[in-house]
């Protein structure tokens, strides 16, 4: 590797050639601040529009500032990271983005995550200097973000994670100059555009321009109604990232404590959504494995690859912009919502509760689960089959609220029946695991022989797409992972033109999976370190686990014999299974400039 | 051109269009054919004589009548006088506005004396349209000679060895940058044609394009064999159709001609062009704000380095340069080296274009040799201030150039001398300032452009020039302090020192300019609440001459915020503290002319 | 805004404008160009039919639009005016000429009068400031154009 010397901060150093200022000084413990910037690295999601100008230092003999988020080192180079001219251009620029920025820290939902506020909070910025006109826009509420552009500091990492990460295309820079915006077209609604309610973009504004559509004022409403039941199940990637919130380790799992909790706030019942993700394999599984016969028996019409189904903010996608291939995905429905559809008819019949008496709540490390909860298949008479999705961010700032000393919680266990879960079920959290979950059962049933090795390394990690192949005793299964909605796109487009050579695809849309999901705890910004840890602590829980596949769940083996019936037969379909919609054409509502 | 006896030339620039320049030209053809003079005499549009104040102009050859300010009712009396009968008409000739003098040859007018046609050789001579009037003008040759005679290596020594600099505004060496493209390793490059004039009361590379398309062709072949590339685009604002169909029309020609194409003169290099249209954003005359228009985005400049020659168009090496130092390119290659290096200074070889604009005499477009002071342009060429008033300041660069007064003078005009004296050449415009107008609206003017056409992604400009403007409206409402002079310095200083491109790097130069050198004028306004020109309505103040009140009343009754006393028949007065300025009751006071403003 | 349906024509024409660009994503300037040079300018319906022949997403073509100032998602009047507003032009006083017609037509920049008539622009720099300040009127230019003489200017379309 070819290195330079350069003097940062009148220190000398070497670094890599190709190295940015801002990594060679990071890498020589000069933090030098930044805003627009971003990256994770590891999956090529970088946003580098030099824009911001926070990170501008001096280098010797250059007229200007520099960017050091976009100026490569070179050889001799003389840097100062805080002289006074530095110092006083930073300020002045962060002071002139504060001047078109509302002043509402103190009840803005980002306070504490917001990285203006640290930024002005570090510079010691006490004044805004520079006062005048304040860009002002219409408040835009959809079922799962809120964007509140006044807040928008055109910082771009919205626009990059949307477009280059996700290919969804639903935001994009608008307008010039003091003007200019990141909006979906013509301002329209998110609602309205053809955003995938992903979240990706909230994960990583560094503002509260883009936030979750906050629902714990309604949780804590319902808590307090003697007349209602209401029960809560938590997603598998909520465990492991919960207690960044509350300054825990990362990739510290916290099952015990954050079913403490819930229990603590009042929840008549702690459910887990991993005993539901045991039973979307149980039919997932089924379907594959009967479009896997058909297939192998030579019926040309049957669909390959199956693709999974249990991410929302992929459903939306693939309903967007594939609406010729909604008769690829599983028809089975997600994790959340079968654990809804069970809830709110086996437990509420088993219970003597009534449906409309019964509330099911979701923590969630998803934003796009708050939109498919709302979505009109999965009501019964006009009541959903659940009915309030908190993020886990939501989830930490409820216990907060209830005064639990969350790091001193005793460990506690899920309630039973939905409690119960095998390791199939955790790894539903990070990509690549509801395939792998998919196999072990699938093995078991296609071969009728013990899995004895459980763990496919070949299916785990994180690059963007990965392939592996497993061997079905002889029948070689091909099986496709993506993660990241451009991922995802280009295996979409192979099976669209009949190239795709799998059997099965699992995709999530966010980048690690629901560990990386855009309800979580904003710390794994810049840090793939972090996914990495979240996700070994999830393999970490299922290799803790005595069963680990799950049809060997006996909760679930007792809901198909007292209620259920088969894997894939009619009552399951009634209550398992849904149908996807043609979402492209969606109607074009520009609002009234005026508001 | 041999088969005529005499030519009528008629501008066709787009000024002289604008002022029924094709009804002339009709109404002289109409005229000549039915004197049955169609063979003897030709008449066509040519390109811009550059004096637009006098326009439409009509240049009679070969005798070099140069007539100004023609109608399209004056065609029968061009006929018919000065062809039929040789009679120069000389109510259509330029008059000195000194000495009186009508004079007939454009030789000996003022506009004319001090300049140096280099960049605008063919415009004015030759018909845009027809490929010939080119060819005949030693158009082409260049490109041969480079092809057969020279290697690529000697081109480019040739162009560095002139001293030739970028005439968009950088100044950067354009031989150098040329050794640069070729030099980095690639098998697809581009040439660049930057024709996105954005400076407002800049017009010269308009002027040439539709004067003399053939030499910007030409000259990007050149560049093109230079330093490899077989790909030319020329990226030119849409509010030039006139520019953009002429440009289009050479384009077939030369490749009709063998001249683009494949295998050009039969020596194997091929080199086209396309045209892409520019869609209204000054920032896209920044080179990487250009390529990113032109790959089909919102025109945001990006960071450099890397610069275009490393990773411009398509991430592929790419060369852009301006439409007049193209222009330059054939005569550098034609001429002998000295031809050219003689003309300018030692560090600004050659010529500059300029088109003179604003309160001045022969508004126009301009080309005179590097070191000229701006007293000769403005004075000598400019004919001086329009209505015999002072002179207040001269701008150049346009948005991102400063205000030089008379104090500048006599500063020779050339890249580094303009920088020294904080101003900038810019692509060249040259606005002139009388007396009436306000240093603070001027800044205001360029603030308002440069927020306007700011791109917006980065904070410095899109917020910190916001502000900016906002300052200097309060000034000129009288709300400003001494402190907003001081906030208005150091803010400019920091959108200087950290905006992303050079539109924002630039843009504090207009109000940076004026403080320094309308100081007084500034604290004027902030301190005395006083603008000196009357420019900043809000510090007038609206006055009773009591001499000339009559006590008519019309004016209180006119008032709406009743700031008017006096009883009738006696002299009235304007309570200040009342007055709002909305100068209801000067309308009402025509007929006596008692109230004022000062 | 209203909606508007576009006929199967003009569909296809667009498409067909695309199509001449072999729906190239990086021609979209031009195709815009094109479009809104045949139907006068780019509405919400028409941007979409853009996007979708292009491959590229709506957001994205309404950044473009958004972006350059040659495009307008508004019809103009039947007479456009454009004046001019660049530095000559404005030290020649263009500024009360732009004033005169806004006061006239009783509408403001970017703007058309009921009877969709009359459209007011603003220009950058036409290059033209010999004739300062210069006001187009469709193709027509009228240079040298002082607030009394709009009057006249308007008559003529009146």
């Amino acid at each position: 590797m070819e290195t330079i010397k350069l003097t940062i901060d009148s220190k000398e150093v070497e670094v890599a050639k190709g190295t940015t200022i801002l990594r060679a000084a990071s890498e020589h413990g000069i933090e030098i601040p930044i805003l627009c910037y971003f990256s994770i690295d590891g999956m090529d999601i970088e946003n580098k529009p030099a824009g911001c100008r926070v990170c501008v230092v001096e280098v010797e003999g250059r007229r200007n500032l520099v960017p050091a988020c976009a100026t490569d080192c070179e050889s001799g180079m003389v840097i100062h990271t805080h002289s006074m001219r530095v110092l006083h251009a930073r300020r002045t620029v962060v002071g002139l983005i504060l001047s078109d920025h509302p002043a509402e820290c103190l009840v803005c939902q980002k306070a504490g995550n917001c990285e203006l506020q640290t930024l002005a909070e570090r510079l010691g910025i006490r004044r805004v200097y520079y006062q005048g006109e304040q860009s002002t826009y219409r408040k835009d509420m959809s079922p799962s973000i809120v964007r509140d552009v006044d807040k928008c500091v055109m910082c771009r990492r919205c626009e990059m994670m949307c477009n280059d990460l996700q290919s969804v295309g639903a935001l994009s820079a608008a307008y010039r100059g003091f003007s200019s915006v990141v909006t979906p077209a013509f301002q329209m609604d998110l609602e309205k555009s053809s955003c995938t309610y992903c979240g990706q973009c909230v994960t990583v504004c560094p503002t509260g321009a883009l936030t979750e559509n906050d629902h714990t004022g309604k949780v804590i409403r319902l808590l307090s109604d003697p007349t209602k039941t209401v029960v809560v199940q938590t997603a598998p990637a909520v465990r492991v990232a919960l207690g960044e919130e509350f300054g825990m380790e990362l990739g510290t799992s916290v099952t015990g404590k954050m079913v403490a909790a819930l229990r603590r706030l009042g929840f008549n019942a702690v459910f887990d959504t991993d005993f539901a993700a045991d039973l979307t394999i149980m039919e997932e599984g089924t379907e594959l494995l009967a479009r896997l016969d058909k297939f192998l028996k030579g019926d040309k019409s049957v669909k390959l690859p199956i693709l999974t189904s249990c991410c929302p903010g992929w459903v939306n996608f693939f309903e967007m912009y594939f609406p010729d291939l909604l008769d690829v995905p599983s028809t089975s429905k997600s994790p959340q919502q079968m654990f809804g559809a069970i809830a709110k008819t086996y437990y509420a019949d088993k219970i003597g509760v009534k449906r409309e008496d019964m509330v099911v709540v979701s923590i969630m490390p998803c934003l796009a689960k708050k939109y498919e909860a709302q979505r009109d298949e999965f009501k019964v008479d006009g009541n959903p089959d659940v009915d309030i999705v908190l993020s886990t961010r939501e989830l930490a700032a409820l216990i907060k609220q209830s005064n639990i000393d969350f790091k001193s919680l005793p460990d506690e266990d899920f309630d039973k029946p939905l409690g119960e879960s095998t390791g199939a079920g955790v790894i539903f959290g990070v990509t690549g695991g509801v395939i792998e979950a998919a196999t072990r059962t699938a093995y078991e049933k296609f071969t009728g022989k013990t899995l004895e090795k459980v763990e496919f390394d070949a299916i785990r990690g994180l690059k963007g797409t990965r392939s592996a192949e497993v061997d079905f005793n002889g029948t070689k299964i091909k099986i496709g992972i993506a993660h990241g909605l451009s991922n995802a796109r280009k295996l979409l487009e192979e099976v669209r033109c009949g190239k795709s050579q799998f059997h099965a695809i699992e995709v999530m849309a966010c980048p690690g999976g629901c560990i990386g999901g855009g309800g979580q705890p904003y710390s794994h910004r810049n840090h793939i370190e972090i996914l990495r840890k979240r996700a070994a602590a999830l393999y970490k829980e299922d290799t803790g686990k005595k069963l680990r596949k799950s049809h060997e769940n006996p909760y679930i083996k007792k809901l198909y014999e007292e209620f259920l019936g088969e894997p894939g037969g009619k009552k399951a379909h009634e209550l398992l299974h849904t149908k996807y919609f043609d979402k492209s054409k969606k109607e074009i509502v520009v609002p009234d400039p005026k508001k | 051109m041999t088969n005529y006896k005499m030519h009528l030339l008629v501008c066709g620039g787009t000024g002289c269009k604008a002022s029924q320049a094709d009804e002339i030209l009709g109404n002289l053809r109409q005229i000549l054919e039915e004197k049955g003079l169609k063979n003897e005499v030709q008449a066509i549009f040519t390109g811009c004589f550059g004096f637009c104040e006098k326009g439409p102009i009509v240049k009679v050859l070969p005798d070099n009548t140069f007539y100004v300010e023609v109608t399209p009712d004056d065609a029968r009396e061009i006929v018919e006088e000065h062809i039929i009968k040789g009679y120069k008409i000389e109510r259509l000739l330029y008059q000195d506005p000194v000495t009186k003098e009508h004079i007939a040859d454009s030789k000996h007018m003022g506009f004319y004396l001090k300049q140096h046609r280099l960049a605008l050789r063919n415009c004015g001579f030759i018909d845009p349209e027809n490929i010939y009037e080119y060819i005949a003008r030693d158009g082409y040759d260049a490109l041969g000679k480079c092809l057969t005679e020279l290697s690529r290596d000697e081109v480019i020594a040739r162009i560095k060895e002139s001293g030739l600099r970028g005439r968009g505004g950088g100044g950067f060496s354009t031989g150098l940058k040329w050794e640069i493209t070729k030099n980095v390793p690639g098998d697809q490059k581009y040439v660049v044609c930057n024709a996105d004039e954005g400076d407002p009361g800049a017009f010269m590379d308009r002027s040439i394009l539709e004067g003399d398309p053939h030499c910007v062709i030409e000259a990007m072949a050149i560049s093109g064999y230079a330093i490899g590339a077989n790909k030319g685009l020329v990226y030119i604002r849409a509010e030039y159709p006139l520019a953009v169909e002429r440009l289009k029309i050479a384009l077939e020609q030369a490749r009709k001609y063998g001249l683009l194409g494949k295998d050009i003169l039969g020596t194997g290099f091929d080199f086209d062009i396309e045209v892409h249209l520019g869609a209204g954003a000054f920032v896209c005359g920044e080179e990487t704000g250009l390529i990113r228009s032109m790959e089909g985005f919102r025109g945001e400049p990006i960071l450099k380095p890397p610069f275009p020659s490393a990773s411009g168009y398509l991430s592929k090496p790419t060369c852009v340069n301006n439409v007049e130092t193209f222009a330059n390119i054939p005569y550098i290659i034609n001429h002998d080296l000295k031809m050219f290096t003689s003309i300018g200074t030692e560090k600004s070889r050659g010529t500059k274009v300029f088109a003179l604009a604003g309160q001045i005499n022969n508004v126009g477009l301009i080309e005179v040799p590097m070191g000229i002071t701006l007293r000769e342009v403005i004075f000598g060429i400019g004919g001086g201030i329009k209505n015999e008033k002072k002179i207040k300041a001269v701008q150049t660069g346009g948005p991102s150039g400063g205000c030089l007064t008379e104090k500048h003078l006599d500063t020779p005009i050339d890249f580094d001398s303009l920088l020294e004296v904080g101003s900038m050449m810019g692509s060249g415009g040259m606005i002139v300032m009388d007396e009436d107008s306000c240093a603070v609206c001027m800044a205001k003017f360029y603030l308002e452009f440069t927020v306007e056409e700011s791109c917006g992604k980065c904070s410095p400009c899109r917020i910190g020039n916001k502000r900016l403007h906002e300052m200097l409206e309060e000034i000129s409402q009288g709300k400003g302090t001494m402190e907003t002079l001081e906030k208005l310095r150091n803010l400019s200083n920091v959108i200087r020192d950290t905006s992303l491109c050079g539109l924002g790097q630039t843009s504090p130069n207009p109000v940076l300019s004026t403080l320094d050198n309308f100081w007084d004028e500034y604290v004027e306004h902030v301190v005395d609440k006083k603008c000196r020109s009357g420019q900043c309505k809000d510090l007038l103040e609206y006055f009773i001459v009591e001499e000339k009140c009559v006590g008519c009343t019309a004016c209180k009754r006119a008032c709406p915020t009743n700031a008017i006393i006096g009883e009738v028949k006696s002299a009235h007065a304007i309570k200040q503290e009342l007055c709002i300025k909305c100068g209801a009751c000067i309308e009402k006071c025509k007929k006596f002319n008692a109230i004022i403003t000062r | 805004m209203a909606k508007i349906v576009l006929s199967n024509d003009k569909i296809e024409k667009i498409k067909a404008i695309c199509k001449s660009f072999h729906n190239e994503k990086g021609e979209v300037i031009s195709v815009l160009h094109k479009v809104q040079g045949t139907f006068g300018y780019l509405p919400a319906e028409i941007q979409d039919i853009v996007a979708k022949e292009m491959n590229l997403s709506l957001a994205h073509i309404y950044g473009i639009v958004t972006f350059y100032s040659f495009f307008t998602m508004t019809p103009k009047g039947e007479f456009p005016i454009s004046i001019c507003t660049g530095t000559a032009c404005y030290v020649r006083g263009a500024e009360k000429v732009l004033e005169e017609f806004k006061k006239q037509l009783n509408i403001g920049v970017g703007e058309t009068t009921p009877d969709g008539k009359f459209s007011i622009d603003c220009l950058r720099c036409v290059g033209v400031c010999g004739l300062a300040p210069i006001v187009y009127v469709g193709q027509k230019a009228y240079g040298k154009l002082t607030p009394e003489g709009v009057k006249d200017v308007l008559a003529e379309y009146r």
